[in-house]
């Protein structure tokens, strides 16, 4: 009799445990790279779009562009699909093939699609170091003739928004969203601590951070488990420090990464560090912690890009965020060669395959018309990097992100996305080692260096 | 086609030879090729691609062409990580030996007996190797969250007046926080073995100890425990195996980290051919883990050839 009683319990833990363990709390997975504010649901739906009818027999040759991207959610995805759908009403014997893909998803499919040499038509890029790979084993088609023809279209472009998708002189693709990276404050908790203005100078910046711990809130907020939250820290002072010039002559051997301001950007990351300014638990807390921590109201700033405001919001308690949210440029360090409104940060765009048909240029060229920019703008999928559909931006700290990127003279696409993917890597990892206080600054130098020379070998 | 007919061995042993072993052959030959056209072309296959690949200095787009002979060979060897990655691995072997496998020892012996209950218990104890590892991992880095709000384990630590502890972001303790949720996933699958092993142990044996005069220590050490060796054998093989190639706890719970504190043989490996794309260099430190997992086995079959007590192999 008790056996029996005994079966059914244990066949009942059993059961209500695979139970929960099938219903496990959905803890959102980490973005793994700075470029991209986190795409949660993972959704693979090739959405094949048939074209209407052709009725007057065209005399154009059908023509199939496939195109990848990863707008998994409302209302991109659906503005996306209108974009395709108009296009195809109007050209009859074009058929748009729409992959939708998770981030990381897409991350792993498109490196096995570019195994075999196949790459899509059209596919999200972020420029930077992995885009010069594809363009360098000659995966991109060379679209450059195509803009020069159309000059009206070229020059729609922000010049550095339309770089990041250049090698060497040429253009592989075309960004359609471009933001930066910046400090985003709770203006309640500045004010708490007797904060009046935001800090202009990083001096000015370390003293708020003292003022902030006096009065007992938690300064800055980071996710320092995913490595490149800390990294922007390190990035932003080595284009205070270095400046643009710096920077370019490490990148082409005239210099160095272990010259020494790079170097004093990790020294000045290490006073940073040794105000012991961030939350508990922040060696491992992801990216998403970081926000839920800063939405939360736990501490009074981050540095986030343009997607922080949604993210904040999103991984808060409360699904409101932070009340009374503001914005401010990374600070200027006195005495370095980059001026304060330099910016850092990235955005997405689209990449064009080797195969691609001229159909599949123009069809972009639609995608980033004036009209198609500013609905991206007004649904808030991205801040538009082509002139006059900024009309489409509304809110108060997309617009301010808007302009500051539109006022750099500089702009410095993230490190670890613009240098080769293994030194990228690198330098995320031995950033952390100045956070967790295991490695000096001339080390973290002389990792880059060491990575970059034998990349560009 | 009809069967064989079965030959009469005495008989046909000198006349019959060469074809009958050809028939034979054949016959294993067919029987054996499906799983082993699989196993070659997933297994084997694989392994020589690597140690090709592993050659090469090589991002994953477009041919493999700068040939750097054996430098991934030596650059791992001499980087740091790597061997931080051993010893954590080493760590974890040590720990699972010492700790847990003694502790599902410890408990199959208890739940084996005349326990009231031990039906349940038996459950209780099996029930989280019934989940998959990447729910251990949640779980537990749910359990182990910094903000004592949100926290369990840091709930209880403030409650009790101490500091909030950094489970997982405390260099020196994140390798302690893992191995506690490595141990509590694995320890009722050791427990299950070991129960098995003791079912096999014939009650005589300790009847006849007992009415000797053996206590129950003495049961155990001299019986149970010597009855009980090939088992813990097994038990021992595949936990330091497991232990070699540990990768989907640390991965969901710390990616290796804070700073390579957890860093393990496969997480290593992960962040080199997926997360640096440098697959060559990714590829030797796989062929690395391949080697370290043959010798290992190899060594332990000549170590442990004794034979067994109860079953002569």
């Amino acid at each position: 009799m008790s056996r029996k009683i005994y079966m059914i319990l244990s066949v009942l833990l059993i059961v209500s445990f695979a139970l929960t363990a099938c219903g496990a709390p959905a803890t959102p997975a980490a973005p793994a790279a700075t470029e991209a504010p986190a795409q949660p649901a993972a959704t693979e739906a090739p959405a094949a779009t048939e074209a209407p009818a052709a009725t007057e027999a065209p005399a154009a040759e059908p023509v199939t562009i496939t195109w990848w991207h990863i707008t998994t959610k409302d209302p991109g995805l659906s503005d996306w699909k209108k974009m395709a759908d108009d296009y195809m009403a109007e050209h009859p014997n074009v058929k748009i093939e729409i992959t939708v893909l998770e981030n990381e998803a897409f991350k792993t499919k498109l490196t096995t699609v570019l195994q075999s040499g196949d790459p899509p038509d059209i596919f999200q890029s972020w420029g930077g170091g992995s885009f010069n790979q594809q363009v360098e084993a000659g995966l991109l088609k060379d679209i450059t003739a195509d803009l020069d023809a159309d000059s009206a279209w070229k020059d729609s472009f922000a010049p550095g928004a339309l770089g990041v998708y250049s090698y060497q002189g040429k253009n592989y693709g075309v960004p359609w969203d471009m933001g930066m990276v910046g400090f985003w404050y709770n203006k309640d908790l500045f004010a708490q601590a007797g904060i009046d203005a935001p800090p202009a100078t990083w001096t000015d910046f370390l003293a708020d951070v003292k003022k902030l711990k006096e009065a007992g809130i938690t300064p800055i907020s980071i996710g320092e488990g995913d490595k490149w939250p800390g990294m922007h820290f390190w990035n932003y002072l080595a284009t205070r420090i270095c400046g643009q010039k710096g920077f370019d002559a490490a990148m082409d051997r005239s210099g160095s990464f272990s010259d020494p301001c790079f170097v004093e950007a990790g020294q000045k990351l290490q006073e940073l560090v040794a105000l012991q300014p961030f939350q508990p638990g922040f060696l491992t807390a992801i990216h998403d912690d970081m926000q839920a921590t800063f939405g939360n109201g736990k501490a009074a700033m981050e540095l986030s890009g343009q997607w922080a405001p949604s993210t904040e919001k999103a991984n808060s308690a409360d699904q409101k965020g932070v009340a009374n949210l503001g914005m401010f440029g990374f600070p200027a360090v006195d005495g370095g060669a980059g001026a304060g409104t330099d910016v850092v940060g990235g955005g997405n765009g689209f990449a064009i395959g080797k195969n691609a048909e001229p159909e599949a240029v123009d069809f972009v060229k639609y995608l980033t018309s004036v009209q198609n920019q500013t609905i991206i703008a007004k649904n808030g999928s991205g801040i538009p990097v082509v002139k006059g559909a900024e009309s489409g931006l509304t809110d108060p700290n997309m617009l301010q992100v808007q302009s500051t990127f539109a006022a750099a003279n500089y702009f410095q696409l993230y490190y670890d996305q613009f240098l080769p993917p293994a030194t990228g890597s690198v330098l995320n990892d031995s950033v952390q080692t100045i956070f967790a206080g295991s490695g000096t600054p001339e080390d973290v130098a002389k990792a880059v260096e060491d990575s970059f020379a034998s990349e560009s070998q | 086609m009809s069967l064989p007919a079965i030959p009469n061995i005495l008989k046909l042993k000198r006349v019959m030879r060469t074809p009958r072993r050809l028939q034979d052959t054949l016959l294993i030959a067919l029987f054996l090729s499906p799983a082993l056209i699989l196993f070659l072309l997933f297994v084997i296959y694989p392994i020589f691609r690597s140690m090709y690949f592993s050659t090469f200095n090589w991002n994953g787009l477009g041919p493999a062409v700068k040939f750097v002979a054996l430098r991934n060979f030596v650059q791992i060897l001499t980087d740091k990580v790597f061997i931080k990655a051993i010893g954590n691995v080493l760590l974890i072997v040590a720990f699972s030996l010492g700790l847990q496998l003694p502790l599902a020892l410890g408990l199959a012996v208890m739940v084996g007996r005349e326990l009231p209950g031990r039906g349940l218990f038996r459950t209780f104890f099996f029930l989280p190797y019934v989940l998959s590892e990447v729910n251990v991992a949640i779980m537990f880095l749910l359990l182990y969250n910094p903000d004592p709000e949100r926290g369990l384990l840091n709930a209880i630590v403030v409650r009790l007046g101490a500091a909030p502890i950094g489970w997982l972001s405390d260099p020196h303790i994140a390798l302690f926080s893992i191995f506690l949720a490595l141990t509590w996933k694995y320890f009722g699958f050791h427990m299950l073995l070991y129960l098995a092993g003791l079912q096999n142990i014939p009650i005589e044996l300790e009847e006849a100890a007992r009415i000797d005069g053996a206590n129950s220590f003495q049961n155990f050490w001299y019986i149970t425990l010597p009855l009980l060796g090939s088992t813990i054998r097994t038990s021992v093989y595949l936990s330091v195996l497991g232990s070699l190639q540990q990768f989907i706890l640390v991965q969901v719970m710390t990616k290796g980290g804070p700073v390579n504190a957890s860093e393990t043989l496969a997480t290593y490996m992960y962040r080199f051919g997926f997360v640096r794309f440098q697959l060559g260099y990714g590829s030797a430190v796989a062929l690395y883990m391949f080697f370290f997992c043959l010798i290992f086995s190899l060594i332990y079959q000549r170590l442990t050839r004794r034979p067994d007590y109860l079953t002569g192999l």
